[in-house]
Parts: C-alpha cells; sequence; structure tokens
C-alpha cells in the first residue's frame, strides 16, 4: 500500500505575479475526505488554490506540504485543466502516454488505455484523433487520463464550465466512481448545484482569501460567513 | 530565344538517354544534401526543443543568433570551412578539403540555424498548449523533448524540407570547400555555373531542369507521404 499523502497542509502560502497577489495567504490542514469542493465567486483565487496545492504554480510565500515527501507526492496527484489539454494523438495513445512516461510496458499500457476508454464510453474510438472529439468527450478523456495512474489526489479546476447537461452528469458519475475507489478529489466549481450534489467538505473563498472551510451540510444550511451567506443567496459579491 | 529551345531540347535528350555524368552528378548532390539535412536535424531540432523548454541566461541571445545565422552568406562560410580545413589550418591533417565530406560540412553550418530557428518557433507554440499538463505528469527533460519533437513533427518536417531546399540549391561554398572537381566533388548547382560559363547552355539547362525536378518531387513525395494538407489533420 502506498503511504498516504493526506493531511495537505498550507502554511501562509500565497502566489503573487507582478506584484499583485492572486491568492494568500492561506492557512489549511484537509484531510481525505471525499470530494472537496472550492467555491467562490469568479476571481476568487480558486483555480490559484489548486495550482499552488499541486504545485505547478510557485509559491511566493509559505509552504504546501504533504505527509510525504514532495517527489513522492507529485507522482500520486494528477490535475484536470478547465480547458483540458489534448495531445496530437489517437485517443488510445493520449491514454497511455501518462503509462508510458513511468516506463510501464507497452501492452499493460495498452490494456488499461482500452479499459479506461471503454469506462468513458468512446470505445471504438480508439484509433481517432483526440483533437477533433467533442468539447464534452475532451473532458471526459482529460479526466480518464488523469485517473490512469490510480492517483491518491485528483485536483480539478472547474471540469465542467463550458459542458452540457449529459456531459456534466458523465462527469459527475466518473468522480463518483473514483471517490469510491478512494481517491481523494479537490475539484473548484462556481456551480453551487454542482457542489451541494457532489461536496463532502467546501472551501469558500473570496478575493484570494479562504473565507471558510466547512463540511457540506454545515456549509449549505448555516454559513458561517456573511460573504459565504450572500453567495449562497446569489447575491454578487464585490 | 533559340538558345532556350535549343538547350531544352538537348536537356530533354540528356534525361532520356539515360546521360552517365548527369546520373552521377545528381546522385551526388543528393547524397551531400541528404546527409548534410541528416546531420542537421540531429543537431537542430533537439537545439531547438531545448531553447523552448530551458531557461538560461543566453538562451535569449543564441535564439536572435540562429535567427541572424539563418541569412549566413552561403560564400562567407565556404571561405571559413576552408581555411579550417585547408593544410594550414586547424583540421588540415584530417585532409577533406576537395571532398564531399567537406561539402557536406559546410551545408550543415548554413542550415542549421535555418532549422533550429523553425523548429523553436513551432514548438514554442506547441510548448505553450501543453505546458500545464506535461509539468503536472511530472515529466523529465528528456520526455519533455521527445513528446514535443513527437508531437509537433509535421511542423518539423517543414523546417526539414526548407533546410533541404536551401542546402540542394546551394552554390557558394560548396563550389569553394568542394572546387568543383569532375567525379569527385562536382554537383548539380556547380556543374551548373560551370556549364553556363562555358558556353553549354543545353547541359546547363538539363542540369538546372533536373534540380527543379528533384526539389519538387522530394517536396511532394513527402508531402504524399506524412498526408499533410489532407483533411482533419492536425
Amino acid at each position: 500500500m502506498v503511504k498516504a499523502l493526506f493531511p495537505l497542509t498550507l502554511k501562509e502560502a500565497s502566489v503573487k505575479r507582478r506584484g499583485k497577489t492572486l491568492a494568500g495567504p492561506i492557512d489549511l490542514a484537509l484531510n481525505r475526505d471525499g470530494i472537496t469542493i472550492v467555491m467562490g465567486p469568479n476571481g476568487a483565487g480558486k483555480t490559484t488554490l489548486l495550482r499552488m496545492m499541486h504545485g505547478i504554480d510557485r509559491l511566493s510565500t509559505g509552504s504546501v506540504t504533504w505527509a510525504v515527501p514532495d517527489t513522492v507526492a507529485r507522482a500520486q496527484q494528477a490535475f484536470v485543466f478547465q480547458t483540458p489539454v489534448i495531445l496530437r494523438r489517437t485517443v488510445l495513445e493520449n491514454l497511455a502516454y501518462p503509462l508510458h512516461l513511468i516506463g510501464m510496458a507497452k501492452k499493460e499500457a495498452e490494456k488499461r488505455a482500452l479499459q479506461a476508454c471503454a469506462d468513458i464510453g468512446l470505445s471504438g474510438h480508439e484509433g481517432l484523433r483526440a483533437t477533433r472529439l467533442s468539447g464534452g468527450e475532451k473532458q471526459k478523456l482529460a479526466l480518464a487520463r488523469a485517473l490512469i495512474r490510480n492517483p491518491q489526489v485528483l485536483f480539478l479546476d472547474e471540469p465542467c464550465a463550458n459542458l452540457d447537461g449529459p456531459s456534466t452528469r458523465e462527469i459527475e458519475a466518473l468522480l463518483n466512481q473514483a471517490k469510491l475507489r478512494d481517491t481523494g478529489i479537490i475539484m473548484s466549481t462556481h456551480s453551487i448545484g454542482q457542489a451541494q450534489r457532489l461536496a463532502n467538505t467546501v472551501i469558500f473563498m473570496h478575493k484570494g482569501a479562504l473565507v471558510e472551510h466547512s463540511p457540506s451540510s454545515v456549509f449549505f444550511e448555516t454559513p458561517q460567513t456573511p460573504q459565504a451567506t450572500a453567495f449562497l443567496k446569489g447575491d454578487i459579491l464585490e | 530565344m533559340g538558345d532556350i529551345w535549343e538547350g531544352l531540347r538537348a536537356a530533354a535528350w540528356l534525361l532520356i538517354s539515360f546521360d552517365a555524368d548527369l546520373y552521377e552528378i545528381t546522385l551526388r548532390s543528393l547524397r551531400v544534401t541528404v546527409s548534410a539535412l541528416f546531420i542537421s536535424c540531429l543537431i537542430a531540432m533537439p537545439l531547438g526543443a531545448l531553447l523552448v523548454l530551458r531557461r538560461f541566461w543566453a538562451r535569449r541571445f543564441v535564439i536572435a543568433m540562429l535567427n541572424a545565422l539563418m541569412g549566413l552568406p552561403p560564400v562567407v562560410v565556404g571561405l571559413v570551412v576552408y581555411l579550417m580545413l585547408s593544410r594550414s589550418g586547424p583540421f588540415g591533417v584530417l585532409n577533406l578539403l576537395f571532398t564531399p565530406t567537406a561539402m557536406i560540412i559546410a551545408q550543415v553550418v548554413i542550415i542549421t540555424p535555418l532549422i533550429a530557428s523553425i523548429t523553436h518557433q513551432a514548438l514554442r507554440d506547441l510548448w505553450s498548449e501543453y505546458h500545464d499538463l506535461l509539468i503536472s505528469l511530472n515529466t523529465s527533460l528528456g520526455q519533455r523533448v521527445r513528446t514535443l519533437l513527437w508531437d509537433g513533427r509535421r511542423n518539423l518536417l517543414t523546417a526539414a524540407l526548407a533546410g533541404f531546399g536551401r542546402a540542394i540549391g546551394e552554390v557558394g561554398a560548396i563550389m569553394v570547400v568542394g572546387g568543383n572537381i569532375d567525379h569527385a566533388t562536382r554537383v548539380l548547382t556547380t556543374a551548373i555555373a560551370l556549364e553556363t560559363g562555358k558556353g553549354d547552355f543545353a547541359m546547363a539547362l538539363g542540369l538546372g531542369m533536373v534540380l527543379i525536378g528533384l526539389a519538387v518531387t522530394v517536396n511532394l513525395t513527402i508531402h504524399w507521404l506524412t498526408g499533410t494538407e489532407r483533411a482533419g489533420r492536425w
């Protein structure tokens, strides 16, 4: 068994670019708890928070630490971007790519990629150029590719932002399956409905700061801060 | 006008009659250029990818230099390679001057900056597309280079074809370092220059037609083989 990555600890962590603070300083301790949803209005710093947890945005101050050394932790994570990054290869090659990177034998990698392809309902399209898929299919492909190494933690940055209803439903089903396999999921969204459907824990952000961090039942019924109350009521936060 | 018609007729005859000299010269042209192109691609394409992926202090300078060197005057390259390879030069002991190898060296110097520069521009766009994913997947530098080169291969083909075009049509440098020696270092371009000087326009035109035909054929073949510009390709 791989050693557990959680808890994830952020201490005074912030990201600044050209003198502007995008997010932080943030103090946060996160345990593996099913699906953690990061909420907040546009520009609240949700994306930046996810990127600094994952380690693709360099910290300006503070630290992000996992229960295991950084190199071990990085190998156990995956990230799905808002606009899926699709390699200019076939669907199957996209899925097998992360496995090739870790030196898995070609046959085994292909076997797993085929399985993943079937899981997202793209059987029969293995040889199709992935760049020609529809938006929803691309996002499903990106999600399946992120899950193919069985990561302990999966980050998703507004994965359903540009998708229609059926695609959103399929993505959410895939996420619930991953949750059952004990993958810790940290995902941002600004859809309150989606957060209610999926969240076990909610992190609420506003203007780059962490405003509220509570179990979803508490957050949606008795929000503790005026900002969260206003956001849930549908007000515009400034 | 008479000269041209006469020349074209003679040229056609040279081609149909499988003129031995013509075929020898053509094959040597191809051998020199393809060798130079192969070596240049081995140097220039990883270099172009590294310039995209690595941030080092002289990076901007190297890129600016490569762009400037794309317009390198071939005759000057020939002169420098000549001085290096001549008896009194640092590599004189290798006895390479006036051999096809010397011509390959000169062509490598001429087309490497061109290929590296086009590679850099093509892969820069691809990298901005792939950046987040490849960082997220924890790829090593080598894996990034290989991914960019493989997924950008269609653009790299353009770079290689540009290099081929410049090398096959080049005359100044290989004339200086090769010497246009019959049955040794004579290639299409140097032969055309010589025959024109001699006033043998038939041979010159024949060679010219072969040269153009060669360049077009190679380009068309590669485009056909790789299916670029076909619907639905990336």
